[in-house]
């Protein structure tokens, strides 16, 4: 720290190990380039401290999102960032990319304390953050993606800047056609793009906020492929994540935030899951799904030959066939993109049928209007990508949000807040949701709470059909398992649930049977008491497992 | 440990732009007064740059706008439209749906209740007035209509839309006063004839009845956003269409009513012009007051109340500066930069309530 030309030396030096197989590195002055010699650089390729943050502090009005927070990534390290919803996460690595200023600590780069004031300047300092909303152009192709916003960008150039592409993604394993647009791309592919922008702006410092809350296991597996060439390479990356089996198998050290504050930072190598979500909700805590048995027998709805063609014409669910009971959690499992996203819109009348019924109590429910639907007690809770698009009303407070389908409800033509009022009130303490207060816009709410609040809508309103999709995604391991509760609470009123999920082994504790979807078809129904893994593992990929009873 | 003064600058500019976070409404109304005082210094350098005294100027404008009876309802009628049209717009705006047609929809509310006060003059006072503004929604209303349904069947573009009807409604009541509507008594310059007294709006003490109307508006209007189903349903599909749908809200159908009552709203201030003020329907019935309503309501966020604040504000600042030209003897032009000036500002400042400038610090040059 006391020698700046060294230390400018060595950073150079980290800059190098990183981008060494790039053509031009047009970041290190050609100075530093002449003292640089290949021991430096072996050296510095770990080991030493990349990016060091001491005792930050940021304040949201009377919220205080971080409080004293210390925290360090190496060089060739991948660090993961665990904490509840809300306990700051996001708040934090804003500020390290330059969308937030803290308002007292210090950041320091390669131990030399720096001001970043915006997005630029952190890309100036090698640090690129992935965040969980992409920021792409969807008309635009992937390569004009990457380079757009680029200083001193011109046509000629694009050349040499393909090339440029090309060899990143080769060295790095990315794979991706440069000249496909956006808009046609899958949830992984549009990460790659995302994650190729910043390498090619030369970071050295990845930030990733929630990188695999909404990939495939598959598109998961291939982004810690990418991850683990990188740390190789020498880069510091910090990933935030709320699956513990991927925090245990990706990462080298683990930092815990709770409520603000950072609690604790331990080896992966030297602890376990279990430890760790003690460290993070501050108490000892018993995670387990029940699957309570009830009494109920009665049909409650009926899909017969069901065929959905999704906005673009596709056939996206074709001549499906299935019976959902009361008192029942019935699974669909599926690959993203199997059709889960339109049998739920078909269902809620969102999305036009082609074919088919769906009968509720021996009543033809297609063609009637959403709001005849809703009406009729079926409720939808879809978590798409995009979380604050559909179901919630962004820059409304949570009472505002609340009456969103039952403002109808009281006579005369005003609306009453009070119920509403109480239910946000209940919420919060049922599911712990953090917020200022009742009407805080439900934007600045952190990720998980957003989607709480959406979930704890839909459950509240008394339906006799709950569809949920995605549920606990971006939701910490505690709220999921309060959802999980909440759940078969419904089940045991009586509820008919429709769980549209991702993880199989949760799947298979929480749910009574489950539905297979692959391309739009049903591949077979299980009874998850007696399925395995394995089994749905090969019916999702259209294999025929052991002949699932698709009566249903 | 090192301050940052080691810190590399990469070609930084001096100052750049970054957007800050929401602001309390304390700290806005502050940013807004500082903004007014700002403009009243800087008008008042260019007023002493013409070589007038700044202060006098000043007072003039303000003791002319309330310098006697007649000057005070002088700005009272200049307000009431401008009031009216820029409550009309909220709804419009509050949808997220640009409807910069308040000028066109203006005229199209005068044309409506000018028919009344022409041919059916004899009708009993109250029952004709009645009738008028009735006819002045109904015009304004469709009028906005029109746009609303291409945008919901077709997806048009509502903003140039909007804007070409305002040229259309304007030709049309040339197309009237030279043709069908033609008074037979003008000579030389065609025009409408003078309504008869019977269809002119009464007066309450002194200035005609649009004031009562647009203060109740302003209340009606605030609780009608905040309050009411509709209001709600306005906000919702402003906020998210995707959102309104899965609530099951017919949002074409809120999108085309919505539309109407804003157009609706700004009829009334045609028919009030008409019948109040102008007694006789010429192309400069709404004369810019449209346009003028799209700043007011952005300026006041939308907030009925505030609409009324910002209402008087330019009313008392286009009427005092009138009695400035007359007594200075100044050029008109010198009171439209003043004008100029004062909005600059004040639209200004809303820029800062949003994003801010960081400087770089030290003003330190380059150093590698
Ligand atoms: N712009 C903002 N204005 C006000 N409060 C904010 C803002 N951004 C974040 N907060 C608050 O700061 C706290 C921390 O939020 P943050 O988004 O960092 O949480 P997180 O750890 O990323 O949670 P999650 O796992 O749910 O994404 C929350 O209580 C949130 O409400
Ligand atoms: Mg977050």
């Amino acid at each position: 720290m006391q020698y700046p030309q060294l230390s400018l030396l060595l950073e150079a030096g980290g800059i190098l190990a990183c981008n060494r197989h790039l053509t031009a590195s047009h970041r290190v002055p050609a100075v530093a380039n002449y003292f640089l010699t290949g021991e430096i650089m072996q050296k510095e390729k770990t080991h030493a401290t990349a990016i060091e943050l001491k005792g930050i502090t940021k304040t949201f009005g009377s919220v205080v999102a971080n409080n004293q927070i210390d925290l360090s990534v190496r060089k060739g390290e991948i660090l993961a960032l665990l904490g509840e919803n809300g306990s700051g996460k996001t708040t934090l690595m804003n500020m390290l990319s330059g969308i937030y200023r803290p308002d007292s600590g210090s950041v320091l780069l390669n131990g030399e304390a720096v001001t970043i004031n915006s997005p630029e300047d952190a890309i100036e300092f090698g640090i690129g953050m992935i965040h969980q909303h992409f920021k792409l152009v969807d008309v635009l192709s992937a390569t004009d993606n990457i380079m757009l916003g680029v200083k001193g960008g011109s046509r000629w150039l694009k050349k040499t800047r393909s090339d440029k592409i090309q060899e990143i993604s080769r060295h790095f394993g990315l794979d991706i056609s440069p000249e496909k647009k956006i808009y046609q791309m899958s949830v992984g592919e549009k990460q790659t793009v995302e994650i190729l922008k910043v390498m090619y702006r030369n970071a050295n410092i990845l930030i990733l906020d929630e990188p695999t809350a909404v990939l495939t296991p598959q598109e998961t597996k291939k982004l810690f492929d990418i991850l683990r060439r990188m740390k190789a390479e020498g880069c510091a990356i910090i990933i935030i994540t709320h699956k513990l089996n991927e925090v245990m198998e990706i990462s080298d050290r683990v930092t815990i935030l709770r409520k603000g504050e950072s609690i604790a930072t331990v080896e992966t190598a030297e602890t376990n899951a279990h430890e760790l979500t003690e460290l993070m909700v501050g108490r000892p805590v018993e995670l387990s799904i029940d699957r309570p048995e009830n009494g109920f027998e009665e049909t409650l709805l009926e899909v017969h030959h069901l065929t959905v063609a999704n906005e673009e014409g596709f056939e996206a669910i074709q001549d499906i066939k299935f019976e959902l009971k009361r008192g029942e959690i019935l699974g669909v499992a599926g690959i993203a993109g199997s059709g889960q996203k339109e049998l739920c819109e078909a269902m809620a009348g969102l999305l036009p049928v082609s074919k088919g019924a769906i009968l509720y109590n021996k009543e033809n429910i297609i063609g009637k209007s959403p709001e005849e639907i809703i009406k009729m007690g079926i409720s939808m809770s879809f978590i798409p990508e995009d979380r604050l698009g559909m179901g919630l009303a962004a820059s409304m407070g949570m009472v505002d949000n609340m009456m969103l389908k039952t403002y109808k409800k009281n006579k005369g033509p005003f609306v009453s807040r009070k119920e509403a009022r109480e239910l946000s009130k209940r919420l919060i303490k049922q599911l712990g949701i953090v917020t200022p207060g009742v009407d805080t816009p439900v934007r600045r709410l952190s990720g998980g709470n957003v989607q709480k609040v959406l979930l704890g809508r839909e459950i509240e309103s008394n339906p006799n059909v709950l569809i949920t999709a995605y549920a606990v995604r971006g939701l910490d391991i505690n709220s999921s398992y309060t959802i999980y509760d909440s759940l078969n609470e419904q089940k045991q009123k009586g509820v008919g649930i429709l769980f549209i999920g991702e993880d199989l082994d949760v799947m298979l504790e929480l749910c009574d049977r489950i539905m297979v979807l692959c391309h739009g078809k049903v591949t077979g129904i299980v009874e998850a008491k007696t399925s395995t893994k394995e089994e749905i593992g090969l019916l999702m990929t259209g294999g025929s497992g052991k002949e699932g009873s698709a009566d249903a | 440990m090192r301050e940052s003064s080691s810190k590399r600058h990469y070609n930084e500019p001096l100052a750049r732009i970054v957007k800050k976070d929401a602001m309390s409404n304390q700290r806005m109304a502050a940013y807004s007064v500082f903004a007014l005082i700002l403009a009243i210094a800087a008008g008042g350098v260019f007023i002493f740059s013409l070589g007038y005294n700044p202060f006098k100027v000043y007072a003039t404008i303000v003791s002319g706008a309330f310098r006697s009876s007649i000057s005070t309802q002088g700005t009272i009628k200049i307000a009431i439209p401008l009031l009216i049209a820029s409550l009309g717009i909220t709804h419009a705006f509050k949808m997220q749906f640009w409807n910069i047609g308040a000028e066109g929809q203006i005229i199209m509310g005068g044309i409506f209740a000018t028919y009344f006060a022409l041919f059916h003059s004899d009708w009993p006072h109250w029952l004709l007035m009645l009738v008028m503004c009735a006819a002045g929604m109904l015009g304004g209303g469709l009028w906005a209509l029109i746009p609303a349904f291409f945008k919901t069947k077709y997806g048009t573009n509502e903003t140039l839309f909007t804007l070409m009807l305002n040229y259309i409604a304007l030709y049309m009541i040339k197309y009237l006063a030279e043709g069908p509507w033609l008074d037979p008594k003008a000579s030389g310059f065609p025009k409408i004839a003078s309504f008869e007294k019977n269809a002119r709006l009464d007066e309450v003490f002194g200035v005609h009845a649009g004031w009562i109307i647009g203060l109740v508006l302003v209340g009606v209007v605030y609780f009608y956003l905040k309050y009411s189903k509709q209001g709600y349903e306005i906000a919702i599909v402003g906020e998210s269409e995707n959102t309104a749908r899965y609530a099951g809200m017919n949002v074409k159908k809120i999108i085309m009513r919505t539309m109407f009552l804003s157009g609706a709203i700004c009829g009334i201030a045609g028919m009030t012009q008409v019948s109040g003020a102008a007694y006789t329907l010429s192309e400069g019935v709404a004369g810019g007051v449209g346009f003028t309503a799209i700043i007011v309501a952005w300026l006041a966020k939308l907030n009925p109340f505030v609409i009324l604040l910002v209402t008087i504000g330019f009313s008392v600042l286009e009427k005092g500066s009138s009695v400035m030209q007359s007594s200075f003897g100044l050029p008109t032009s010198v009171s439209d930069i003043l004008q100029g000036i004062i909005l600059f500002f004040i639209l200004g400042c809303d820029f800062f309530t949003r994003y801010k400038l960081i400087f770089r610090k030290g003003g330190q040059k380059n150093d590698n």
